[in-house]
């Protein structure tokens, strides 16, 4: 479904990401790990599109993707989130997931003004799915809450919520679970696992939290100073030699 | 009690032209809020809006149409279409193609967005003040005949029901529309926004449109209430404005409706117990002392980085 191949990305003299490819079949979750400053938001950024990769190709559905904009890339359905939480903070909890349904709704301000059939029928779509995502995350006693006076474990959920709305085919999330504590990890892992299995959504996971990430994951690469180190299924990518030496340090 | 009397003429005075200034301001703290930028050639818009509706106004006079409600509709309506195209045109032109750039270019191509728009009306209808028929006549008066009279006239009743509704449709709006949601969203992370498949291009534009036409309301109804417009119209009530804007909080809607009021009321009080001379002294007065004890204005949050 998702393909980079020899993906590079250089800042001036700086060489960020040294030829880095991965693929992602469907209902997979591929996760990349590496020390910090490997690259591997950089390689996310190329992804999503806020960069413009300096080499390589990323295939997305047969179609090239490299150099589109966010915007397209995300109506294309890749859609991802960010090491710190960016919700709307003013906005409610259930005007955060409308709000991302707005590309589906009707905005025409005549249809706004005269509530046609058509408006009513899609703003009832859009509140269903909203109430359906609250539900699924935990967060449904807490729809009209101010998104910003959640705690920041809902944050992470609503956060998941609100792309999932989008109805993407691929979700990116890094670090989804930074900052979260034991329990929180663990729900947060049944929710990705349930994203997979009952939605057909892939997903790409950048992560430090190990017990996560060997859990979870299909396929594991990993990237070290901006090359690819390993790749392979969590055993194969656990007793690598080059990985474990990155990790641990040589002696 | 003519001393109470003298106070509540100075309040109602300053209550008209502080509505007025507050739907001006409108314009500005919007766009601040979606942009984080100032948009210089609003009091242009608001000149212009005015002009539009004179020309309207003249247009159905030469028809020979004297139906006052008419006339004010047709006017309206007018200056609302002129305004907010012209409003969505700066937007194209002095904005846009310079987006994301150094937050002077911007500013500069705004000014001289201004200096243009209000060239181009010396051109086009000369540098002179231009008559504009007080439309709305009478009003009310109360107190002892033999002291002093309180008066409100029915074009004062008229600025403030009209930006009653202007207000409220405004507010409902924002807080209930589809696109009012998408705007309080791109306001407040427009990259975010835009990744979620919002157009944010169309959102921006909506937000100067729906300020320029506010502005062109309140160039219809401070045309009548003054009786003239000239090119520099919108200079003056522009800089005030904006001062409402940035006293009431720059990016808050109820901000500015509440900065424009404070300020048009001690103008006034200031024309009436001091000098007319002292009002703008007293209205920048004000914005210094705001600027220095709370920078954020009245309502305004301050912004706090979440570490």
């Amino acid at each position: 479904m998702l393909e980079v191949r020899n993906l590079s990305m250089r800042f001036g003299g700086l060489l960020a990401v040294d030829q880095v490819s991965l693929d992602v079949q469907e209902q997979e979750i591929v996760s990349i790990i590496g020390p910090n400053g490997a690259g591997k938001t950089t390689v996310f950024n190329c992804m999503s599109g806020f960069y413009k990769p300096s080499g390589g190709q990323i295939i997305f559905d047969g179609k090239e993707i490299q150099g589109k904009s966010d915007h397209k890339i995300s109506l294309m359905g890749m859609v991802r989130t960010f090491q710190h939480v960016r919700l709307f903070t003013k906005m409610t909890v259930v005007e955060n997931l409308l709000v991302a349904q707005h590309r589906h709704l009707n905005t025409n301000f005549m249809a706004g003004l005269l509530k046609t059939p058509d408006y009513r029928e899609r703003e009832r779509k859009a509140l269903d799915r909203a109430a359906y995502w609250l539900e699924r995350v935990g967060l449904m006693d807490l729809a009209n809450r101010e998104a910003g006076n959640l705690a920041y474990g809902q944050q992470r959920r609503l956060e998941i919520a609100r792309c999932m709305v989008t109805e993407p085919r691929l979700l990116m999330l890094d670090e989804p679970a930074a900052g979260l504590n034991p329990a929180e990890t663990r729900e947060l892992n049944q929710l990705i696992n349930s994203l997979k299995e009952d939605y057909n959504v892939s997903v790409v996971l950048i992560e430090h939290d190990m017990s996560l990430v060997m859990e979870i994951s299909d396929r594991i690469t990993v990237i070290n100073q901006g090359r690819p180190l390993a790749a392979g299924t969590p055993d194969e990518v656990r007793n690598n030699d080059d990985v474990i030496k990155a990790y641990l340090g040589e002696t | 009690m003519p001393d109470f009397l003298y106070f509540l003429q100075q309040l109602i005075n300053g209550l008209a032209i502080g509505s007025a200034y507050a739907l001006i301001a409108i314009g500005y703290t919007m766009v601040y809020g979606i942009i984080g930028m100032i948009n210089f050639a609003h009091g242009e818009i608001y000149m212009i809006g005015a002009y539009t509706a004179l020309i309207a106004i003249t247009g159905l006079a030469t028809l020979g149409i004297a139906w006052l409600p008419l006339i004010l509709v047709v006017a309206l309506v007018c200056a609302v279409l002129v305004s907010s195209s012209m409003g969505w045109a700066v937007e194209r032109v002095a904005y846009r193609p310079v987006r994301g750039r150094h937050r002077l270019i911007p500013l500069i191509s705004a000014i001289g967005m201004s200096i243009f728009l209000q060239n181009y009306v010396h051109l086009a209808q000369g540098s002179r003040n231009v008559g504009f028929p007080a439309l709305i006549q009478g009003g009310f008066q109360f107190g002892d005949p033999d002291s002093f009279q309180t008066s409100i006239s029915y074009m004062q009743i008229t600025i403030f029901v009209a930006t009653l509704v202007c207000m409220s449709a405004l507010t409902l709006f924002i807080s209930h529309s589809r696109i009012g949601r998408a705007c309080r969203a791109v306001s407040q992370d427009l990259g975010m926004a835009n990744l979620l498949g919002i157009e944010t291009n169309r959102i921006i534009s909506a937000t100067f449109v729906i300020g320029a036409s506010l502005a062109a309301v309140a160039g219809l109804l401070l045309g009548m209430y003054y009786g003239s417009v000239d090119p520099l119209f919108g200079f003056i009530a522009g800089l005030k404005a904006f001062t409402a804007a940035v006293l009431g909080g720059i990016g808050s809607i109820p901000g500015a409706m509440l900065g424009g009021l404070i300020l048009g009321v001690s103008e006034s009080m200031t024309s009436g117990y001091l000098s007319g001379e002292y009002k703008d002294v007293v209205s920048f007065g004000l914005l210094i002392l705001i600027l220095l004890f709370k920078p954020t204005g009245l309502l305004g949050k301050p912004e706090v980085e979440k570490i």
